[in-house]
C-alpha cells in the first residue's frame, strides 16, 4: 500500500482584514479550517495490483517459514495416548464400568499395560481427557458460585440460585453446583516396568496444574490460608456425588480445600465437548536420562468416573511440550497453506499487473 | 377543543344531510339584524388558534413511546429487552436494555424540544395582538381570541390574522393593496376591493354602525375561489345584497401594503383559515437508503428467526436421548423438568433469538442517526457555498436526507429567481428600428455623464423624433407601478426626482418597475399620479401632466395592456403595450420590420421584450370607447367577456412605435451547474409559471437546451390544431424512433452522437394530459404513460404556465412512474413550495422573495450555482458514506454472531454464549462504533476537486448502486466466511491439539489448559481486529483522526481486555474472565493464530478488490488509480474524460469509436496544454 502523503495545504486565504462593517456578516461566515472544509491532509492508499505485490510476497516468505518450523517442532513432541474407558469387553476397565455405581464403598481398580516406543525428554504432563462431555453446556456452566469458591463466608453459607439443583442437599453444598459435583475422580497411577519385570512407581506431581492467579487469587478457601479447614467447612455438605468432602480433597495444607488444584483444573470448564485436562506432572530427572524412557509402562486406574451412560470416553495421555505448547500441527500446516496461497497470488497478481495494470493506468494520458 | 366542537362535529358528520350547513352567515360586529328578516341559525366556528404542535404535556410520554415503537427497529429491541426480562435467557436484560432506554430517552429529548418550540411559535402567533372595532373603540386583543363575525382594524405592513372581508380602507375608493408572497410566493401588490357601499365606513365610530351580515359558503382551501354575499341593512327594511368574490377576501398571511389602514370582517378563523386548510403537514421523507436498510434488516430478521428456529429444532433432535438431555453431571431443577415441553421449546427459541439477536445492532440506528446529524455540519459549514451578499451559508433543516443528495435523477427548478436574479433591468429600447441603451451601467451603478442616452444608431429624423419622443412618454404612462415616497433616516423627504435609484416605484410586475427606471435613465421620469393626472418630468426638467383617463388592465389572455390619456394640450392618447405577438396583428403602420427583427433578436439572447404602440383618439371616438367600457362593465353577466370583446375594439389600428427588452438576468454560473447535472445523468426539468417564450430563452441561455436540441412542443397552441391524442403520439414517435437506433450510450455521456430532445409543455396541457381517463374515449388514461415515456427520453423539459399545485403534480407523476426515481426540487419562492414538499430532496433558495421556500425545504442555499457542490460533492460523498456504513455495519454483525450460532452445535445447542457478557455488550457500543463512525463521517475516495470538475463520476453511484442486492449478499458472504475462519479456526486449536498456555506468567515449567471463556476471547479478538482492519482497508482516506480512532478502538479493546481480566470485579457475581485475556497473550501459538486468522479473513477481500480494479475497473477506480499516479496533481489539467470506461458498443465498431475517443482526448489534452503555457 505504498503511496505518497497528499498532504493538501490548508487553505491559506483567510480572507485576512474584515472591515469592522462586515463584522456581521462574518459572524455567520463559516470558519475556513481544514476540517470543516473537509481538507485534511490525509494519506490516501489505495489498494492496487501493483502495491498489494509486495505484501503478499513478504506474507508468503514469512508465513513458510513459520509454517515449516512450527511443524517441525510439533513433530518433535512426543505424545502418547491411551483410551481406558472399558466398553471392550476385552478391556481391563470393562467390569468396572458396567458395574458401577455411585453408592458402591469398594473401589474398583484396573490396570493397564502399554509401551512407549520412544523416549520422552523434559518435563512431561500427563492429561486426562473426556469425549461426549458437555462441560460447555449453558445450565452446567453457570451452575458455579464464584464468590464461594473465592472464600467468602457469606456465600459459603448460602450459595448462589445459579448452583440450582446443586444447591443444598438439608445443609448448603459447598463447592456447590454442577461443575464441581461432578468433579473428576478418577485416581491414575503409573509404573515403569523394568526389563526385569520390576515396576517402579513414577512421582507424579500434583501440584503447579492450574493458573497461578486461579491458585492465588480466584480461589481461596474461607477463613485465610491458615484456618483449619474441617472447622471453617462446619455446617455446609459436600457435593452429592463426592466421596470425601472439600476439606479432605488433599493431606497437603496448600492443595486442600477450594485451592486444590485438581478441583481448580476442573473448575475451568472446557471449551469443547471432546477436551483434556491437565491432570499430573512429571519432572525431569536430570539431562542425562530421559523422563520417560522406551519400554514398557502399566497405568492403574482407580475407575470411579462414570462416562458409559452418555457415551463418553476417558483417556490418559501424556507428552512432552515445546515453545509452542503440546503437539499442534494444524497450526504449521496452516501457517504453510496460508503463506504458499499468498505466493502464488502474488505471482497471479504479478502477471495482472504487467498485463492490464499499465493499460489502466497510463495509456490513455500519455504524458 | 372543548366539548362544543366535538359535538358540533360529530353532529356534522353523524346527524346526515339536513344538519350539514353549506354556507354560514356571519353578523358583521355580532350584531343581530333587525328581527324577522332571516331565521337565524346559530353556528360555532372554532376560535383563531393555530396549532402546528404534536404534543401536549400530558400526551408527551404516551404519544411520543408509541411513535417511537412504531419504529420496526426500536419495537424488536423492546420485544427482546422484554423477552430477557420475563424469560431465563443467555445474556442479562441490561445488554439490551440500556442501550434501547439511551436511544429512546435521546429521541424523546430531541422531539420534545422541537415540539417545545413549536408550541412557542404557536403561542407568539396566538397571542400577538390584534385591534378590534367594539363599541365603537378600538380593542386590543390577543389574536387567537378573534372570533367569526369580528370587525378587525389591520395597519400597514400587518399580517392579516384571519380571512377576512375588506370593508372599508383609508384610500378614498376602497381599495388596499396586499401581497400574498407567504401564501403563494407573488411578492407583487394585488388590489382588493371593499364593497361600495361600505367604503365610505372608514372610522371606528362608523364602522361599528354597519349593520350587515355576510352569507358565504364553508372554508374551502382553494385560495383563489370565494363566493358570498353581503346584505346590507342601511335605513329601509329592505337590505342592499352585494356579491363578493375573491377580489374582497383578505387572506390569514398575506401582508397589507402602501394602504394606512383597513376595516374587515372576519370569517373564517384558526384552523378554517384558507392557509391552515392549505398547509400540507410536512411529512417525513425517507431516504432510499433508510428503505435500503429497511430491507436489509428484514433479511436479517428472517436469518435471525431461521437460526433460532434450526437451533431450536435440532436442540430437541439432539436431546431426544435422555443421556444428553440430562446426563448425571447436569441435571435439571425440579421446576424445569416439570414445564410442558411446547413451553420448553417456546422459550428455548426465544433464547436464540436472544443470543443472536445483536446480528440486528440497535447501535447502527444511533449510528445512522448520528452521522446524518453530524455530517450535516460540513454542508453548512462549506466556504464554497458561502454567499458573501447574503452572508449567509447552506443551511441544513432535515439532516435526514444527507445521503439522497448524491441519488438525484429528477432536478426540478423554478425558474425566477432560482435560475435568474429576478432582478430585472432595462437594457434597451428600439424606436422605429434604431437602438437606444441607457449609458453604461457599472456594476448597478449609474456612471454619471453628461450625456443620458447611447445612441447605436445615427439620430433619427424629425419624424424619428417626434416618435422617440411618444415611446417614451408612452412608457412613462402606460403601466400601473405605484409611486411610494418613504421618508429617508434623517427625516428627509426625498423624491424620485431628486435622481438618486430608488426603490419607490411599486407594481404588481417587476418588469413595469425596470421600464418605468430605464426610462428615467433615458430622461423621461414619472413622478406621481395625483388628482387624476400622471405628472412626468421630461428631458428639459418640465413637468408634463396627463390626465389619466382610462386603464385597460393586463391580462394574461390578450397579454397587453392600455391607458387612454388627455394631454395638456387636450389631446387624446391611446397608449398600448404588450406581448409582440399581441400587438404586430393590431399595427397599421409604423417600421413593423426593423422592429420585430430587433424583438426577435433580443428573444434570442433571452430578453424579455414587449412592443410599445399608440394612436391618437378624436373625441367621437373617445365617447364611444367610453360608452363601451362601462356598457361591459355594468354588466352583470359575462362581465369578462363582454370587458374582452370591448378591448378587442379599442385596441386595434395602432401605430407601432417600438420595443423595450428587459433581462432578467441569469444567475451567476447557472448555465454551468445546469450543464454539469446533465453530465451528472441528472434530467433537468424547468418549471415556471413565466410564458413560454421568456422562459424558454432561459433554457437557452441557461444551456438546458443547447443548439442542437431538437424541441417537441406539447401547447396549447398545438393542441389546438391537431388532438392532444394525435400530439402525444406523434411526439413519443419521433422520440422512439430515435431512441431505438441509438446506442445505449447514455454512460459516456460525453458522446453527442445522438439527437438530443427538449420538451416544451405549458400548465393547461399538463392539465389535459394529467386529466384522469376522459369520457367517451379509451385511450384517455394512458395519456400519462405516453407523457411518462416522452419526458423519459427527453434530456431536458420545461413547463411553463404552472400553478403552484401543478408543479407538484408533476413531481409527483415522475415520482410515481415506474422506476422510482429520486426527484429533486429547487425553488426560491413559496410557490415552490408545494413541489420542495412533494419532492424527494426539497432545496429552497435565500431568494428575494420571501423565506418561505428556504423554511420548508430541506436544505436551503444562498445560490443555484451551489446545488453543484450540493449534489457531486456532498452528496457524493454522502451516499459513499452512509452505503458503506450500512453494509459494514451488517458485515461486522455477522462476524460477530456466526459463531456464536456455530458454537451451539458443539455446546449442545445450550444456548451457552461464546463471548462475555461485556464483550457482548461493548463490541458495537465502544469497541468498533467509532470507527466507522468516523469514517462515515470524513472518508473522501476521491478528491473533491476532481469529483467538481467530472460531474460523469456521479453515475457511478446512481440508481442506489452501492447498497444493490448482489453487494448486499457479497457483504453478507464475507461475513459468513470470516465468521467460520474465526470458529473453525479456533476449534481446531482447541479441538485435537493441546491448545496450551503458560500457568505461570514469564516461567515455562507447567503447561494449562484453556477453558470456554479463553476460545470465546480468541474468537472474539480475532473478530474485533478483522472487522477494524477490513475497515482499514476500505478507507481511502487517512486523516490522523482515522488513524486515531482505528488504532486507538483496537489499543482501546486491548486495555479493556486487560482491565477487565485484571482483577476480580466486586459488583459481579461472576469471575470468569478473570485473567483470561493474559493467559491468551502469554501463549504462543495464540499470537500465531490470532496473526493467521486475521490474515486469512481479509486475503480473500483483498483479492477481490485487486482484481476487480485490475480486470474491471469502474470509473471512480480509474481516476483514483490516474490520480495516484500524477500524486494528486491529476486535478490540475489531465482531462478526466480521458479515463472513462470505453463505451461498450458492438463489437463492430468498437476500434474506431475507441481511436477517435483517444483521438479527441489527445486534443483536449493539448488545448490544456497550450492553455497552461499562454501567459
Amino acid at each position: 500500500m505504498a503511496s505518497g502523503y497528499n498532504a493538501k495545504e490548508e487553505d491559506g486565504h483567510r480572507a485576512g482584514a474584515a472591515g469592522p462593517g462586515e463584522s456581521a456578516s462574518r459572524s455567520r461566515k463559516p470558519d475556513n479550517t481544514a476540517f470543516k472544509q473537509q481538507r485534511l491532509p490525509a494519506w490516501q492508499p489505495i489498494l492496487t495490483a501493483g502495491t498489494v505485490l509486495p505484501a503478499f510476497f513478504i506474507i508468503g516468505l514469512i508465513f513458510i517459514p513459520i509454517g515449516i518450523g512450527l511443524y517441525v517442532t510439533s513433530n518433535n513432541i512426543r505424545e502418547f495416548e491411551i483410551d481406558y474407558t472399558g466398553t471392550d469387553p476385552s478391556s481391563p476397565c470393562y467390569n468396572c464400568s458396567q458395574t458401577y455405581s455411585w453408592n458402591s464403598t469398594t473401589l474398583c481398580t484396573c490396570t493397564l499395560t502399554f509401551s512407549l516406543n520412544q523416549p520422552f525428554e523434559g518435563n512431561v504432563f500427563m492429561y486426562y481427557g473426556l469425549s461426549n462431555f458437555y462441560q460447555n453446556h449453558r445450565r452446567y456452566v453457570k451452575s458455579r458460585d464464584d464468590s464461594q469458591l473465592n472464600g467468602d463466608l457469606s456465600s459459603l453459607k448460602s450459595p448462589s440460585k445459579e448452583c440450582e439443583p446443586y444447591h443444598t442437599n438439608e445443609k448448603p453444598i459447598a463447592p456447590c453446583g454442577a461443575i464441581a459435583n461432578s468433579m473428576f475422580n478418577d485416581t491414575l497411577e503409573l509404573f515403569y516396568i523394568d526389563p526385569n519385570e520390576t515396576r517402579t512407581p513414577i512421582p507424579l506431581m500434583k501440584k503447579g496444574i492450574a493458573w497461578w492467579t486461579d491458585k492465588h487469587v480466584k480461589f481461596r478457601n474461607p477463613g485465610g490460608s491458615n484456618a483449619n479447614l474441617t472447622a471453617v467447612f462446619q455446617g455446609t455438605t459436600k457435593p452429592v456425588n463426592w466421596r470425601k468432602p472439600v476439606y479432605e480433597l488433599d493431606s497437603d495444607p496448600e492443595n486442600n480445600g477450594f485451592i486444590n488444584e485438581d478441583l481448580i483444573v476442573w473448575m475451568r470448564t472446557a471449551a469443547l465437548p471432546t477436551f483434556r485436562k491437565l491432570y499430573r506432572i512429571i519432572q525431569k530427572k536430570n539431562n542425562m536420562t530421559p523422563t520417560l524412557p522406551r519400554g514398557n509402562y502399566t497405568l492403574e486406574v482407580t475407575y470411579n468416573y462414570p462416562v458409559h451412560s452418555f457415551e463418553g470416553r476417558k483417556r490418559m495421555i501424556l507428552s512432552t511440550i515445546s515453545w509452542m505448547g503440546g503437539k499442534n500441527p494444524f497450526l504449521g500446516i496452516a501457517y504453510m497453506t496460508v503463506g504458499s496461497i499468498c505466493f502464488v497470488l502474488g505471482v497471479v497478481l504479478l502477471f495482472i499487473h504487467h498485463k492490464y495494470g499499465n493499460r489502466n493506468n497510463s495509456s490513455d494520458i500519455p504524458s | 377543543m372543548d366539548f362544543s366542537t366535538i359535538r358540533n362535529l360529530i353532529s356534522r358528520y353523524c346527524a346526515g344531510e339536513e344538519n350539514w350547513v353549506d354556507s354560514r352567515t356571519v353578523y358583521i360586529g355580532h350584531k343581530v339584524p333587525p328581527p324577522g328578516t332571516e331565521a337565524y341559525i346559530p353556528q360555532r366556528y372554532p376560535d383563531n388558534r393555530i396549532v402546528s404542535s404534536k404534543y401536549t404535556f400530558w400526551n408527551f410520554i404516551p404519544k411520543n413511546l408509541f411513535e417511537q415503537f412504531r419504529r420496526i427497529a426500536n419495537f424488536y429491541f423492546l420485544i427482546i429487552f422484554l423477552v430477557q426480562l420475563i424469560i431465563d435467557t443467555p445474556t442479562s436484560p441490561i445488554t439490551s436494555g440500556l442501550p434501547l432506554f439511551f436511544v429512546i430517552t435521546v429521541t424523546a429529548i430531541k422531539q420534545g424540544y422541537e415540539d417545545w418550540l413549536r408550541h412557542k411559535a404557536d403561542n407568539a402567533i396566538n397571542q400577538c395582538p390584534v385591534h378590534v372595532v367594539q363599541h365603537g373603540k378600538v380593542v386590543r386583543k390577543q389574536s387567537r381570541k378573534l372570533q367569526v363575525g369580528d370587525v378587525v382594524l389591520v395597519k400597514e405592513d400587518e399580517t392579516f390574522p384571519c380571512d377576512l372581508i375588506l370593508l372599508s380602507t383609508s384610500r378614498d375608493d376602497g381599495t388596499c393593496f396586499v401581497t400574498t408572497a407567504s401564501l403563494d410566493g407573488e411578492s407583487s401588490h394585488k388590489t382588493y376591493y371593499a364593497v361600495q357601499d361600505t367604503k365610505a365606513f372608514n372610522t371606528e365610530e362608523e364602522v361599528d354602525t354597519i349593520q350587515a351580515t355576510i352569507e358565504c359558503e364553508q372554508p374551502q382551501p382553494d385560495l383563489y375561489k370565494f363566493v358570498g354575499r353581503i346584505n346590507i341593512y342601511l335605513d329601509r327594511d329592505e337590505p342592499i345584497a352585494r356579491p363578493l368574490g375573491s377580489e374582497n377576501l383578505l387572506l390569514r398571511g398575506a401582508t397589507l401594503k402602501n394602504t394606512e389602514y383597513i376595516y374587515a370582517v372576519a370569517i373564517y378563523t384558526g384552523m378554517e383559515t384558507k392557509m391552515a386548510l392549505n398547509y400540507q403537514s410536512k411529512s417525513q421523507k425517507r431516504s432510499a437508503v433508510e428503505k435500503s436498510m429497511n430491507a436489509y434488516l428484514i433479511v436479517y430478521l428472517c436469518i435471525l428467526i431461521s437460526k433460532a428456529l434450526i437451533n431450536t429444532v435440532f436442540k430437541y433432535v439432539w436431546q431426544a436421548d435422555p443421556n444428553r438431555d440430562e446426563p448425571w453431571y447436569n441435571q435439571k431443577t425440579e421446576t424445569e423438568r416439570q414445564r410442558h415441553i411446547l413451553i420448553r421449546a417456546f422459550t428455548d427459541f426465544l433464547a436464540f433469538m436472544v443470543l443472536f439477536n445483536y446480528i440486528i445492532p440497535v447501535s447502527m440506528y444511533v449510528t445512522v442517526e448520528m452521522q446524518k446529524f453530524l455530517g450535516s455540519y460540513f454542508i453548512s459549514w462549506d466556504d464554497e457555498m458561502f454567499d458573501e451578499e447574503l452572508g449567509e451559508g447552506a443551511l441544513v433543516n432535515t439532516s435526514d436526507l444527507n445521503e439522497e443528495l448524491g441519488q438525484v435523477e429528477y432536478v426540478f427548478t423554478d425558474k425566477t429567481g432560482t435560475l435568474t436574479e429576478n432582478n430585472m433591468e432595462f437594457i434597451e429600447c428600439c424606436v422605429d428600428g434604431h437602438v437606444y441603451v441607457p449609458h453604461a451601467i457599472c456594476n448597478g451603478q449609474i456612471m454619471s455623464g453628461a450625456s443620458s442616452i447611447d445612441m447605436i444608431d445615427s439620430s433619427p429624423s424629425a419624424e424619428g423624433k417626434e416618435h422617440e419622443e411618444l415611446f417614451f412618454r408612452a412608457l412613462c404612462l402606460c403601466h400601473t407601478v405605484q409611486v411610494k415616497e418613504e421618508e429617508t433616516v434623517d427625516g428627509i423627504k426625498r423624491g424620485i426626482h431628486q435622481g438618486k435609484a430608488t426603490s419607490f416605484y411599486i407594481s404588481s410586475s417587476p418588469d413595469e418597475v425596470a421600464l418605468v427606471e430605464g426610462m428615467k435613465r433615458l430622461g423621461f421620469t414619472y413622478l406621481r399620479l395625483k388628482d387624476n393626472h400622471m405628472e412626468i418630468l421630461n428631458r428639459e426638467d418640465e413637468i408634463e401632466r396627463f390626465e389619466l383617463l382610462e386603464v385597460l388592465n393586463f391580462d394574461s389572455v390578450r397579454r397587453r395592456m392600455s391607458v387612454i390619456v388627455r394631454s395638456n394640450s387636450g389631446e387624446l392618447y391611446l397608449f398600448c403595450k404588450g406581448a409582440d405577438s399581441s400587438i404586430f396583428p393590431r399595427v397599421i403602420s409604423g417600421k413593423v420590420d426593423q422592429v420585430r427583427a430587433r424583438v426577435e433578436h433580443n428573444a434570442v439572447e433571452g430578453l424579455r421584450t414587449l412592443c410599445v404602440a399608440y394612436k391618437r383618439l378624436s373625441r367621437e371616438e373617445y365617447e364611444q370607447v367610453c360608452h363601451l367600457l362601462s356598457s361591459a362593465k355594468l354588466a352583470l353577466q359575462d362581465r369578462d367577456k363582454k370587458l374582452a370583446e370591448a378591448y378587442d375594439v379599442i385596441e386595434r389600428d395602432f401605430i407601432l412605435l417600438g420595443a423595450t427588452a428587459v433581462e432578467d438576468r441569469l444567475q451567476d454560473k447557472a448555465a454551468d451547474t445546469i450543464e454539469s447535472l446533465h453530465k451528472a445523468g441528472m434530467k433537468v426539468w424547468v418549471l415556471t409559471g413565466d410564458k413560454m417564450e421568456t422562459a424558454a430563452a432561459t433554457c437557452y441561455a441557461s444551456k438546458l437546451f443547447r443548439r442542437n436540441t431538437q424541441i417537441l412542443e406539447l401547447t396549447t397552441k398545438r393542441t389546438e390544431e391537431q388532438s392532444l391524442h394525435d400530439v402525444l403520439f406523434d411526439l413519443s414517435r419521433t422520440v422512439l424512433r430515435q431512441h431505438g437506433s441509438m446506442t445505449r450510450d447514455t454512460f459516456s455521456g460525453l458522446s453527442s452522437d445522438f439527437q438530443d430532445y427538449g420538451l416544451i409543455i405549458d400548465g393547461a396541457t399538463l392539465s389535459a394530459v394529467m386529466k384522469p381517463a376522459q369520457e367517451g374515449s379509451g385511450t384517455g388514461g394512458n395519456y400519462k404513460e405516453i407523457f411518462l415515456e416522452i419526458c423519459r427520453n427527453c434530456s431536458a423539459v420545461l413547463c411553463c404556465r404552472m400553478a403552484p399545485l401543478q408543479k407538484a403534480q408533476i413531481v409527483k407523476l415522475i415520482k410515481a412512474s415506474k422506476e422510482h426515481p429520486i426527484t429533486l426540487a429547487i425553488g426560491d419562492g413559496a410557490n415552490d413550495v408545494s413541489m420542495i414538499l412533494e419532492a424527494h430532496v426539497g432545496i429552497g433558495i435565500m431568494g428575494k422573495e420571501g423565506r418561505q421556500a428556504a423554511r420548508n425545504s430541506d436544505y436551503a442555499i444562498p445560490k443555484f450555482k451551489h446545488l453543484k457542490k450540493m449534489l457531486l460533492v456532498h452528496g457524493h460523498y454522502y451516499y459513499i458514506r452512509i452505503s458503506e456504513l450500512v453494509q459494514y455495519f451488517f458485515y461486522k454483525n455477522v462476524c460477530f454472531i456466526f459463531p456464536q450460532f456455530l458454537y451451539q452445535f458443539f455446546c449442545g445447542f445450550s444456548q451457552q454464549p461464546l463471548y462475555d457478557t461485556a464483550y457482548l455488550t461493548l463490541y458495537n457500543i465502544s469497541f468498533t462504533s467509532l470507527p466507522i463512525l468516523l469514517y462515515s463521517l470524513i472518508e473522501q475516495h476521491i478528491n473533491m476537486d476532481i469529483l467538481k470538475r467530472d460531474p460523469s463520476l456521479y453515475r457511478d453511484i446512481a440508481k442506489n448502486s452501492l447498497l444493490q442486492w448482489p453487494i448486499f449478499v457479497y457483504w453478507t458472504f464475507l461475513g459468513v466466511f470470516d465468521a467460520v475462519v474465526f470458529f473453525f479456526g479456533a476449534f481446531f486449536l482447541f479441538d485435537n491439539t493441546t491448545f496450551t498456555s503458560n500457568g505461570q506468567l514469564m516461567a515455562t515449567n507447567t503447561q494449562m489448559m484453556f477453558g470456554n471463556w479463553t476460545f470465546g476471547t480468541l474468537v472474539f479478538t480475532v473478530l474485533v481486529f478483522t472487522v477494524t482492519l477490513k475497515l482499514a482497508l476500505d478507507t481511502h482516506y487517512w486523516t490522523w483522526i482515522n488513524h486515531f480512532v482505528i488504532w486507538g478502538s483496537l489499543l482501546f479493546y486491548v486495555i479493556f481486555s486487560l482491565l477487565w481480566g485484571g482483577i476480580i470485579w466486586p459488583f459481579l457475581n461472576y469471575q470468569r474472565m478473570y485473567y483470561v485475556f493474559m493467559q491468551m497473550l502469554a501463549s504462543g501459538p495464540a499470537w500465531l493464530s490470532i496473526i493467521l486468522l486475521i490474515m486469512v479473513s481479509l486475503l480473500p477481500d483483498v483479492v477481490k478488490k485487486v482484481l476487480c480494479r485490475a480486470l474491471w475497473p469502474t470509473t471512480t477506480e480509474r481516476i483514483q488509480n490516474a490520480d495516484k499516479l500524477y500524486k494528486g496533481h491529476l486535478s490540475e489539467f489531465t482531462p478526466l474524460s480521458s479515463l472513462h470506461a470505453p463505451p461498450v458498443h458492438g463489437r463492430g465498431h468498437n476500434e474506431g469509436q475507441n481511436h477517435t475517443h483517444r483521438r479527441t482526448n489527445w486534443c483536449c489534452l493539448c488545448a490544456n496544454l497550450f492553455l497552461r503555457n499562454t501567459p
